[in-house]
């Protein structure tokens, strides 16, 4: 079976999802562009997006097709080539609308999970919940006669259980997209001691065809994405609650939030990074995680009491960030969570105090927007962090030990064999999480 | 000609578009009738209203793909209800229209139909994106061939002449030419505050655009977007008026400029250009229009000419008689064609730098003629010597298919 027979017949678990939806984008796109080349014509192609969510479903089409014309706009040139032997199609207007039905024709929207029964290709998206991806997965194993092939978005559970426990040797690998995939460059690729080298190499094969860099990652719990970030929330949650024996939690948090987003120019702050994924994804990731790892304990109270209050953080669906140890207008933090009192404390009854504590940045700091943009940036970085480091305020302080510990967090990865290099750990966090520099580095030093 | 014909009294509207720090695409914006209306009243605020206005013309090239709306004409009362009940049409040759609105009003005033003409151009463009606009503007050529021309039809058709001209002269010494036209274009778009690239503060024009290579996969082969002219929404006016004209809106004649010669021609849209090489079109209106005006090119001071693409600026001067096929490029390249130059063009930025609002644009080149030979220009003056105290506008629709060229002097 070549990669566009393997791309014939795919079914999608959980694509009304925040990953199974821009899974089933990018796979719905990379379908139908096969499904215009000459060899092609007249093959159908089929993509279930299978969710037990109808409403979910209704609202993924409607994404569909804004996405889907928002991607022909981007390749008309390319598309008015591919209808070129289509003469009703003669504006560019024209084509885009037909590209989008081609796209669209591919996808059925259903609840009932036997359509996949008849598929080459599953990918795998639903909640982060190890016994439900073994049961469905070996349903639809059992009930597939065509030896399908089993791609995970799982972002924590060691794919070799999933393969043990589903009976799926060698046809299950680890395929983990960064949210939200229709953007992210990042992919994850996981495979166990059994998988079949032909999947892996189909793996390869498509992620490069949908643009996105890959990373191999060694089939270790939360793999190397989380793997630091996990580690790097808890640090951050760990000084704060160390600042907060002095002053209260709620400046702490703020303090620290700034440290970790501005001192050490990063896209956004641990505080805010946390409710972006979502307090709940965090403290289950940390959850499926923690079994598997023998001299660590990766959990955090604080979390479970969030959890208790009910405080979660995340998106809504139509993108907007819904509050969590922060509070956010137009999706700028303004306000951070009292725990005590279940009210937000606004940063402008006290972040001038903090700020004068924290004291200032660096002469030479520039703004995370500003300093991803220069090329070969470790001449901005390594004056940057050396002025930091002669600075001795709270600030400079926090950031260095922060900084420290994310580039111990890195190594780590590397010593436990979850990642081959340290470069594979800078790459995750430069394309899966933004970062300006990577963790592993000699700026702290 | 058998009588003397001026224009006086312009007014551009910003031309509004990305490069605007206002413009933000995702927000609502003003439509056409905002800018008929600036541009219209602005005009009529300089000559003493609409009571001195006997006919209008309006150039437009697709509001009714772009906007939805036809019948253009109609808008004209709505600038001023003196306009109301008076001869009001709207005229059309894709991005020649303005051109097109300019020499209808010439011809009035000759006709003795008119004393006064208000002469607008308009086109309000960024209403979609610029993968249908390109559809639109399409429309500008043969429709027949559309099928098999570019995603982006306009520059897909000038990627060819400037391929054509790489593989005869050579690459880097075209894209020296082009590129020193581009930078031209941002450096006197700085000078008015109408211009679209009015806020461009790009320190290294030159490193931006040779950085920028082409690439034919997500645009067209031989032409990156620093050689495209804008997407715009815009609009300029201009009085078209006798010496009778003149002396009824009160306005001094060294406060006009004169027409001494103008040239329309057209050529068939249905057939290729003759030769990619040769604005052949523009080269034949250019040499009626100086010999209408018994002028030679040494003469003219100052060239509005029709810069939808670098490339065409490059053609441009070959078609003007500036130097013989093959030498624009240098020509340009050494400075000739700077504000500081031998013959200054495209004084306020052109169609790259000031903006293109297609309907608009021939009327906005007579606009920056009126104000540099009358010494209205501002920042962007440029000085005009008495050896050559003429002006030129060359306004192109399609592809070299309709042209409008007109040679002005000031008034005395």
């Amino acid at each position: 079976m070549n990669y566009d027979e393997r791309l014939k017949h795919v079914s999608v678990l959980g694509a009304a999802g925040k990953m199974g939806s821009g899974i089933l984008l990018l796979t719905a796109v990379e379908m139908a562009d096969i499904s215009l080349k000459p060899e092609n014509k007249g093959k159908t192609f089929v993509l279930n997006a299978i969710d037990l969510s109808d409403d979910g479903l209704a609202g993924l089409m409607d994404y569909l097709r804004v996405q889907v014309q928002k991607i022909a706009e981007k390749k008309a040139v390319w598309l008015r080539q591919m209808y070129a032997d289509r003469a009703d199609l003669i504006e560019n207007f024209d084509i885009i609308e037909q590209y989008i039905n081609d796209v669209l024709r591919i996808v059925r929207p259903t609840t009932a999970m036997e359509t996949s029964y008849r598929s080459n290709l599953v990918f795998e998206a639903v909640s982060e919940n190890k016994d439900l991806k073994v049961k469905i997965l070996q349903q639809i194993d059992a009930n597939n006669p065509n030896q399908p092939w089993f791609f995970t978005n799982t972002s924590s559970v060691p794919i070799h259980i999933i393969e043990d426990e589903a009976g799926l040797k060698g046809r299950v690998l680890g395929f983990h997209f960064y949210n939200p995939p229709a953007i992210q460059k990042l992919v994850e690729l996981i495979v166990t001691a059994n998988t079949l080298p032909e999947a892996t190499q189909f793996a390869n094969s498509y992620a490069k065809s949908l643009r996105k860099v890959v990373v191999p990652s060694n089939d270790f719990a939360g793999f190397i994405g989380n793997g630091h970030f996990m580690r790097d929330a808890l640090h951050g949650i760990s000084q704060a609650l160390e600042l907060a024996k002095a002053i209260p939690l709620t400046e702490a948090i703020y303090k620290v939030n700034k440290v970790s987003q501005d001192f050490l120019v990063r896209p956004m702050g641990i505080f805010q990074l946390i409710d972006y994924v979502g307090v709940d994804v965090v403290q289950f990731i940390m959850k499926v995680m923690n079994p598997f790892l023998a001299n660590e304990d990766l959990h955090c109270d604080l979390l479970d009491k969030m959890m208790e209050k009910d405080v979660k953080g995340g998106q809504l669906s139509s993108g907007a960030q819904k509050d969590g140890f922060l509070k956010y207008e137009k999706g700028a933090p303004v306000a951070v969570y009292n725990i005590e009192t279940g009210s937000y404390v606004s940063f402008d009854s006290f972040s001038s105090k903090s700020d004068e504590q924290l004291g200032a940045l660096p002469k030479s700091f520039k703004p995370w927007k500003a300093a991803v943009r220069i090329a070969n940036n470790e001449s901005h970085f390594g004056p940057y962090f050396n002025e930091m480091k002669t600075m001795n305020t709270e600030g400079a302080i926090l950031a260095i030990r922060y900084g420290k510990r994310s580039d111990s967090i890195g190594r780590q990865l590397v010593t436990d064999k979850v990642a081959n290099s340290e470069q594979d750990v800078n790459t995750v966090m430069l394309t899966g999480f933004f970062h300006a520099y990577g963790p592993v580095n000699s700026f702290f030093e | 000609m058998k009588r003397k014909i001026y224009m006086t009294a312009g007014y551009n509207t910003i031309s509004m578009g990305t490069g605007r720090k206002e413009f933000n695409p995702k927000k609502d914006r003003p439509g056409l009738e905002h800018y008929i209306s600036e541009a219209g009243n602005g005009v009529l605020k300089q000559i003493g209203g609409a009571e001195k206005v006997d006919e209008s013309f309006i150039g437009n090239f697709m509001a009714a793909r772009f906007n939805k709306q036809g019948h253009i004409g109609g808008f004209i009362g709505m600038i001023d209800p003196g306009l109301e009940f008076k001869p009001a049409m709207r005229v059309e040759g894709a991005c020649a229209s303005g051109g097109l609105a300019l020499i209808s009003g010439i011809r009035s005033v000759l006709s003795e139909t008119a004393e006064v003409v208000l002469a607008t151009g308009v086109e309000v463009q960024n209403t979609v994106k610029a993968i249908y606009g390109a559809d639109i503007l399409a429309g500008a050529g043969w429709y027949q061939k559309r099928k098999n021309s570019h995603a982006y039809f306009f520059p897909g058709q000038n990627s060819d002449r400037a391929g054509a001209y790489y593989e005869k002269y050579g690459y880097d010494y075209t894209r020296k030419g082009m590129g020193k036209w581009f930078c031209n274009d941002m450096e006197n778009a700085r000078l008015d505050s109408t211009a679209q690239e009015f806020h461009n503060s790009t320190a290294d024009l030159e490193t931006l655009y040779h950085g920028m290579k082409p690439n034919g996969k997500s645009f067209v082969d031989h032409l990156n977007v620093l050689d495209c002219s804008k997407v715009s929404d815009g609009a300029s006016a201009i009085a078209i008026v006798s010496e009778e004209g003149l002396k009824r809106i009160g306005i001094d004649k060294k406060d006009a400029v004169e027409v001494v010669g103008w040239a329309q021609m057209t050529r068939n849209i249905t057939n290729d250009p003759p030769d990619l090489l040769e604005l052949t079109t523009v080269k034949k209106a250019v040499a009626k229009a100086m010999e209408t005006a018994g002028i030679t090119i040494d003469q003219v001071g100052t060239i509005e000419i029709h810069d939808c693409f670098s490339i065409v600026g490059v053609l441009g001067v070959e078609a003007l008689g500036l130097t013989t096929p093959g030498k624009g490029a240098e020509f340009i390249a050494e400075g000739n064609t700077s504000r500081t130059g031998k013959i200054p063009m495209n004084t306020t930025g052109g169609l790259i730098g000031w903006g293109h609002p297609t309907g608009a644009t021939g009327v906005h080149q007579a606009v920056t003629i009126w104000q540099q030979l009358t010494g209205k220009a501002g920042d962007a003056q440029i000085e005009i010597t008495p050896e050559k105290p003429y002006g030129m506008t060359i306004n192109m629709g399609g592809d070299d298919v309709t042209i409008v060229a007109i040679v002005y002097k000031r008034g005395v």
